[in-house]
């Protein structure tokens, strides 16, 4: 194995799925992590966090973007941008199959999800990374994206809060995915010259080339309980140094002590902390719900 | 098998071999004239260097780019520069001796220099952690930019890494945020900055110092988003099959220049660079000194919305 894969970790190998693997059909549901079984309405009305142990499961995209903005005046950006297969990439399957299977599984056309609404009354951009499709992974699409959304922030005087959970880079895109961190970085660079807040928001997992660029650049860096977050996956350091890694490496508590983070906040109050950070920074009091 | 050889040269190092045994007969006798046997032997493993090198696969050039004798950072260095004054530290932890940093004269313009370095012997190897970067590299690299970017002097760097280090302290120490840093500030550093690929380009290692207004590769070397073993391994599960992940994933000059992310490739000497490197570096200097004095001629808005321009093109349909 190679310590030189940095961008795309071990997680999506699909060694390190210790939770988050709930079977998604029917209306019980056994949390991957206490294994309770739990009623599914119930575990919805509960954000998909477990109301047993507290586990944050993992969400779509679209589902994230829905319980974080305000229910009016949602306008999704930048839905014209789709993938491109550049490279005509082909391994064991063709990279267009396995887009078209990622589409069908996920019914998006991408892995990052902009959305222009509000949120508390806030005017706000707000994006979400979909795990389930291609392991949330960064090609031309979601630089693409992510880019606009940016520049629709940057034109709108709007705050961009960006919900990351991907793997990293997406190989069968290559260099044109490593490009992307470049693209995505130089717009949250023009947002920070031009006084437009930038949250990100890290939820499980955070890894490789989304790490190492836009999931690190926010005025404020939070992360949602449970998440793991670095640039290597844990199997490739431990394949490079050969040594345990330390009990809680790279998860929430180990990213706060290290200051990589500003905070841990529940998903239950995400909305609530964002929009009191965002009220500050932009020096307005939020409308009393 | 000769080591000073890839695999794929072993005929040529055959040859090599025939021709310096002659030389050792003709050295110990001095009736026998064996100049003509030299020059044709010459003349044929020549013609064998220049059909092997024409049809490299991407997996051939992958190994030629991490060929053992291939020149780093600190042999072009002196060569390509005058009074190459090096800086060391990032200020807020430590030095990294994977990234060399300092100021010096091009022809006779002042330029910050940032260069990754692999590292030649054992004990060299392990001083330069093999090139694998740590956040104190990329936050001094950073430091040395700005720097530059005060005293208006242009910034050249040399990528050679085998990736940013995977540890447990780099990790610690936020390397991702080290990275992510780069990308951001040399977005819009209001200075020219050249990157020119010298060896081996690994993925987020290689760009936290690729950011910049021109990106060359020299002819045999290589850039990637995962190093062709890692693909492997994810697709084939098996690190045996790189030579397809490398041409499946383009990784080499001719198809970089075709997706509009390289400018240009400087040409190597006949069998790589470590085959003739005053001749590379020379061919470096001549590049660089031409394409700076190009950029210099640039207004700097007018460069920093040429280099905006440039991030925003990456990989859009053409």
């Amino acid at each position: 194995m190679s310590w030189l894969d940095n961008i795309i970790p071990s997680i999506m190998r699909g060694k390190d799925t210790t939770h988050r693997n709930v079977v998604p059909e029917g209306l019980w549901i056994r949390c991957g992590d206490c294994e309770n079984s739990l009623y599914r309405p119930e575990l919805e009305k509960a954000l998909n966090v477990c109301p047993k142990c507290g586990v944050h499961m993992r969400i779509s995209a679209r589902r994230r973007l829905d319980i974080f903005l305000d229910p009016p005046s949602r306008t999704e950006l930048a839905t014209d941008i789709g993938p491109i297969d550049a490279l005509k990439f082909k391994d064991t399957k063709r990279y267009r199959e396995r887009l078209s299977a990622a589409q069908k599984k996920t019914g998006e056309t991408e892995a990052l999800i902009v959305i222009a609404g509000q949120l508390k009354g806030i005017p706000v951009v707000a994006a979400a990374f979909d795990f389930n499709f291609l392991g949330g992974s960064m090609g031309y699409a979601v630089g693409e994206r992510f880019t606009q959304g940016a520049r629709h922030a940057l034109e709108q005087k709007m705050p961009f809060i960006v919900f990351s959970a991907t793997g990293g880079a997406r190989m069968q895109e290559a260099l044109i995915s490593l490009m992307q961190m470049a693209k995505t970085a130089s717009m949250i660079e023009r947002m920070k010259v031009a006084g437009v807040p930038y949250i990100s928001v890290l939820t499980d997992p955070v890894y490789g080339g989304v790490s190492a660029s836009l999931a690190s650049l926010g005025d404020i860096n939070i992360a949602e309980p449970g998440v793991r977050a670095g640039f290597s996956g844990p199997n490739i350091i431990r394949e490079t140094i050969r040594v345990e890694l330390p009990e809680g490496f790279q998860r929430g508590e180990f990213l706060l002590s290290h200051g990589a983070i500003d905070m841990i906040v529940r998903r239950s109050e995400m909305r609530e902390m964002i929009a009191r950070l965002l009220s500050k920074m932009l020096n307005i009091s939020l409308k009393s719900p | 098998m000769n080591p000073n050889y890839l695999d794929f040269e072993q005929p040529i190092a055959e040859l090599e071999d025939k021709i310096e045994s002659l030389r050792m007969v003709g050295h110990n006798n001095a009736d026998i004239d064996i100049h003509k046997e030299i020059e044709t032997l010459r003349n044929k493993s020549d013609a064998l260097t220049k059909k092997i090198y024409s049809s490299l696969k991407p997996w051939d050039i992958v190994k030629i780019a991490r060929h053992p004798q291939r020149p780093y950072s600190v042999d072009y260095i002196p060569l390509i520069f005058e009074e190459f004054d090096e800086l060391h530290g990032d200020r807020l932890f430590a030095d990294d001796p994977a990234i060399i940093c300092g100021l010096a004269w091009l022809e006779r313009q002042a330029v910050a220099v940032i260069a990754q370095e692999k590292g030649r012997n054992t004990n060299d190897k392990i001083k330069r952690n093999f090139g694998m970067v740590r956040p104190e590299g990329y936050r001094k690299a950073l430091r040395i930019m700005e720097m530059a970017e005060r005293f208006h002097l242009p910034i050249i760097t040399l990528i050679d890494t085998p990736g940013a280090y995977p540890g447990i302290d780099s990790e610690e120490r936020g390397i991702s945020e080290a990275i992510a840093c780069n990308l951001a500030r040399m977005s819009n550093l209001s200075v020219p900055i050249i990157c020119i690929v010298i060896g081996e380009g690994s993925s987020g290692g290689a760009i936290g110092i690729g950011v910049g207004d021109r990106l060359y590769m020299l002819q045999y070397t290589t850039y990637f988003v995962i190093s062709p073993e890692g693909c492997a391994n994810i697709i084939w599960k098996s690190a045996e099959k790189a030579p397809l992940a490398a041409e499946a994933m383009g990784v080499t000059p001719d198809v970089l220049i075709r997706l509009g992310i390289v400018d240009d490739v400087i040409e190597e000497p006949l069998g790589g660079a470590h085959r003739d490197l005053p001749l590379t570096a020379s061919r470096i200097k001549k590049h660089l000194v031409k394409n700076l004095n190009l950029l210099r001629n640039i207004e700097i808005s007018q460069l920093l919305q040429e280099r905006y321009q440039r991030l925003m093109s990456y990989g859009n349909p053409v």
